[in-house]
């Protein structure tokens, strides 16, 4: 029994969650947890090499082994018209390899046997001859004139450019820039590095030889678009396709892309008739899976002499691996970048873009991050505090100044985006007194005299979340709404189906508080139930904070739908007219009379038993919500830092985050989210980078070697909040979930600037090692 | 060959393979789920096992090598239908999230204690510093192990009506 139990688990109360139940006990139904009658095991053998020709495949010893079933490559794929499959960007992908790889960690073949040791034994035996050829690590070298062209597949691709891309006003950035007293520009690498889930991806597929259907356990956090995708792919029926999402133990974007795995494990269990099980390790999850960032970016922020932003110009080229296989709203090519102005108000902006094959892993999937809106909030957060570093104000002011203020909303902004709503100031505010910012800055002052390196990092992001109005957002045509079926039994229990599926963020908890709330039946009473896609509403899936303003969004629409009804129930069992009756949560009573009211348990009982004449049956109801617009959460985090002179470490002293995120439905769930990305975002400030070498070799393949911040480097967080609610969100609420991996890196890195500007240096690249901010001191004769 | 363990207080054997990892032997053989794989490499704590009352990381660890231990694993921490106190601690300060991690952490948090009764900030981050948590940020998985401390000293006394009140959802 939880001590939250006896509480009705509205909106705004940190009630326990529901589904900590099965996990405290060990009990949580992960992917591999589960074992299916005859279920045969699949070992992917990868490519050990980035660039190469395959010149023969030999399977012979392999098929040999005691255990094992069947050997699989990419030609007897290709017979069966699935060599190939359509990435979520509209680019295709190698499922195995069958004429070149073209990034180590390559799907090449795959071995299925009675046991994963045997089918594991059986892999190391599939002998490969390469031809090896040059490869390709950066757009830089994808750009040069002769350099091998990575997508020789391609019928007209005649280099590796794949994509060109702008958004604002060319002309009227031009004219601004050229009125500009000072223009201040930031040359930065976002680099690349990985979500890097605690379980890794995988999948069971489980093919009825007699009835054709094909369910498939998958770790998807986008299952009922994987549906389609598998029925568009494989030509399977949709109906006979039943994607199931069990618990997933994290997803942080990693989730959301069809990986060749899954296709390959279809395929076999299609062919043997038998259940196949496919759970990747985690090197192959580092390598081969949806990776982020990769941006290389070059930022010009126009000011007038009083440090007024006058216009923004950038541009940046994308490292998109060997397949175009990003996961974001097709209309948008380097996806939601162009919210590049942030929270400030700039008259005229211009962002280009392109993106580039190379000879690394496809993905560019949004780590913890509504599809590449992180690496613009790193952008300007950067380019403002440098702004402020090189016109000699405070770095609070430069960003007061220029904040769009509350009275501009809903603002639109230079590149088109209409923000709904935002208290910017207040935010600002309420950070820098929790940090005690004057006293702090005087502090700094009187120890940077005595010789020390101390510097203060503010950043003051805004996001852009809960893709998306259909218009304009779709993935692979599919607009992107979601839904919410509710269903009121008649002893007033509820159940909850939703099209969202939940990685840890406590959807189990949140969403049935929603129906707490809107439908009066208390928390404890409603179960919610996502993943499976034979029983739950089409939905596009959670990633980039969209669960809470479009699920949750359809939730509160169709508790009211049912509300309505319960309304006509109550007034029939209490004999008055329907708008003489008032609704307080969970009873409606009759006005002037409290004492006469019936609950939502006796209207719902109503609804099977006892009906005004002509009334249909039951109380139950589906949603789709379409949104109106995307949420706009914000914030300003800031950080102080103390750097080691001799060793160049870096001691993040204190971590201020304030956070808006309109109204919170569970804010202990919501504070959870925000320690959570903090901590990651430190991860990517300091630690987290996916690297290869000239021969295209992945380092960051496991991790010893890809470092995810731990308790002891981790800091303690003080956690601030403001509340500005979203005008179109029916409960007023805002995604949250990836706010803080958002916009905590630039507060992160310009704390450690500050602390090194008195030396003249201007930029570290992340993640901010220790040897890099020595060798940025040692270049400056700070230290030896 | 055989090998035999007494796991969550109760005579276990298997005829394996000498290679066999112990975390393929408790997932496959025994069937205890609750114990996870993360990484391969003994970087991420999500197989954490108790031997002989020591963590141990069991993806590390040959199932020959603790051939006539004594091994507790998530499922075996529950004192029946109660929950003991390091999982109320979990429950009540929002110690975990996607819950992969959670029994690796949990285990270490119940042998902290065993050891240290009223563990410090720093004795438990040292303590989980082999584990990783990708979704909470640690501080309360700290506050977590806090909790449960305060409820196992309190359970000694007669009155330790809290741990049994409390945790553990529906």
């Amino acid at each position: 029994m939880s001590s939250t139990l006896h509480m009705h688990g509205g909106i705004g109360e940190s009630i326990k969650r529901k589904e900590d139940a099965r996990f405290l006990r060990g009990q949580g139904h992960f992917l591999d947890d589960f074992v299916l009658p005859r279920m045969a095991h699949m070992a992917i053998l990868r490519s050990p090499h980035a660039h190469a020709r395959i010149k023969s495949i030999d399977t012979a010893a392999a098929s040999a082994k005691p255990g094992v079933i069947a050997v699989v490559t990419g030609e007897l794929m290709a017979q069966h018209k699935l060599a190939w499959m359509p990435t979520l960007s509209g680019d295709t992908q190698a499922v195995l390899a069958t004429d070149k790889v073209r990034f180590q960690g390559q799907e090449v073949a795959a071995v299925i046997a009675e046991t994963k040791y045997q089918a594991e034994d059986a892999r190391d035996l599939i002998e490969v001859d390469y031809e090896i050829l040059q490869a390709i690590t950066s757009p830089d070298q994808a750009k040069e004139s002769g350099s091998a062209l990575i997508r020789d597949d391609k019928e007209g691709q005649k280099d590796n450019h794949i994509y060109h891309w702008e958004s604002g006003d060319k002309a009227g950035t031009q004219a601004a820039f050229a009125k500009a007293h000072k223009v201040v520009r930031l040359n930065t690498f976002y680099p690349r590095c990985h979500p890097a889930p605690l379980e890794t991806c995988g999948c069971i597929a489980d093919v009825d030889g007699v009835t054709g259907k094909a369910t498939i356990y998958m770790t998807s956090q986008a299952p009922h678009a994987i549906r389609t995708v598998f029925a568009l792919v494989a030509g399977i029926p949709e109906h006979q396709i039943r994607i199931i999402s069990p618990d997933i133990g994290g997803g942080f974007g990693n989730k959301v892309p069809v990986y060749p795995g899954y296709v390959v494990a279809t395929a076999a269990s299609l062919l043997l008739g038998r259940p196949v099980k496919w759970v990747e390790d985690r090197t192959e999850n580092l390598i081969s899976t949806g990776f982020a960032r990769d941006y290389h970016m070059t930022g010009d922020l126009a000011l007038d002499k009083d440090g007024k932003m006058l216009a923004l110009r950038v541009h940046l080229d994308s490292d998109n691996g060997a397949f175009f296989a990003d996961a974001q709203p097709s209309k948008f090519k380097a996806g939601l970048f162009h919210i590049v102005t942030g929270s400030y108000d700039i008259p005229t902006a211009h962002v280009t873009a392109d993106g580039y094959y190379t000879n690394k892993a496809p993905g560019g999937v949004a780590y913890r991050c509504s599809f590449r809106v992180t690496e613009a909030s790193y952008l300007i957060e950067r380019l403002v505090s440098n702004a402020a570093m090189e016109i000699g104000m405070d770095q609070a002011e430069i960003r007061t100044k220029n904040f769009i203020q509350p009275e501009q909303f809903p603002y639109t902004s230079a590149t088109g985006w209409i923000y709904d709503s935002g208290d910017y100031p207040k935010a600002m505010d309420v950070a820098l007194k929790q940090l005690g910012y004057e006293d702090l800055k005087k502090d700094v002052e009187a120890r940077r005299k005595k010789g020390e390196v101390t510097g203060i990092g503010i950043a003051s992001f805004t996001e852009v979340v809960g893709a998306g109005p259909g218009a304009d957002y779709d993935i692979l045509g599919l607009r992107m709404f979601d839904s919410a079926e509710l269903r009121v039994h008649p002893t007033g229990k509820a159940i909850l189906k939703l099209g969202v599926k939940s990685q840890g963020q406590g959807h189990e908890t949140t969403f049935a508080q929603i129906v707490a709330e809107e439908l009066g039946i208390p928390a404890q009473d409603v179960l919610v139930m996502e993943g499976d896609t034979d029983n739950t509403p089409y939905g596009l899936g959670t990633y980039a904070s969209r669960s809470t303003p479009v699920a949750g969004a359809a939730t509160a629409l169709v508790s009211r739908k049912l509300r309505e009804k319960a309304r006509k129930l109550a007034a029939h069992l209490l004999e008055a007219a329907e708008e003489d009756l008032e609704w307080e949560r969970g009873k409606f009573f009759v006005k002037g009379s409290p004492e006469k009211f019936k609950t939502i348990q006796e209207a719902a009982f109503a609804a099977y038993t006892n009906l005004p004449e002509g009334m249909e049956p039951g109380l139950e109801g589906v949603h789709y919500y379409d949104p109106p617009n995307m949420t706009y959460p914000f914030g300003t985090y800031a950080v102080v830092v103390d750097v080691d002179k001799g060793t160049g470490q870096v001691k993040v002293k204190r971590m201020v985050a304030v956070d808006d995120c309109g109204v919170r439905i569970n804010p202990m769930i919501v504070e959870g989210q925000i320690q959570g990305g903090l901590t990651e975002g430190y991860g990517i400030a300091f630690m987290e980078l996916i690297t290869f070498d000239a021969e295209g070799n992945c380092i960051g393949s496991n991790l010893m070697d890809y470092l995810i911040p731990g308790s002891m480097e981790t800091p303690k967080f003080e956690i601030g909040q403001t509340v500005t609610p979203s005008p179109h969100h029916p409960l007023g609420a805002k995604g949250v979930g990836e706010s803080a991996t958002v916009g905590s890196p630039a507060a992160y890195v310009n704390a450690v600037i500050d602390a090194l500007s008195p030396y003249g240096i201007t930029n570290i690249d992340m993640p901010v090692t220790s040897d890099k901010v020595w060798a940025a001191l040692r270049s400056k004769g700070v230290t030896e | 060959m055989k090998v035999s363990m007494r796991v969550n207080g109760a005579e276990k054997s298997g005829d394996i393979e000498p290679r066999v990892l112990l975390v393929d032997f408790i997932r496959t053989n025994l069937g205890l789920t609750g114990t996870h794989v993360g990484c391969d490499t003994s970087s991420c704590g999500a197989c954490t096992v108790l031997v002989n009352g020591d963590p141990v990381k069991s993806c590390t660890l040959l199932a020959v090598q603790v051939d006539g231990s004594e091994v507790k694993t998530i499922e075996g921490i529950a004192q029946g239908a109660a929950l003991a106190p390091i999982q109320v601690g979990f429950h009540e300060e929002h110690g975990l999230q996607c819950g992969f991690c959670t029994p690796g952490m949990m285990l270490i948090g119940e042998e902290l204690i065993s050891r240290i009764p009223n563990p410090t900030d720093e004795q438990i981050r040292w303590a989980i510093s082999g584990n990783i948590c990708r979704c909470t940020g640690y501080m309360n998985i700290v506050k977590a192990v806090q909790h449960a401390a305060k409820l196992t000293a309190t359970a000694k006394e007669p009155a330790g009506k809290e741990a049994a009140m409390a945790g553990g959802g529906e």
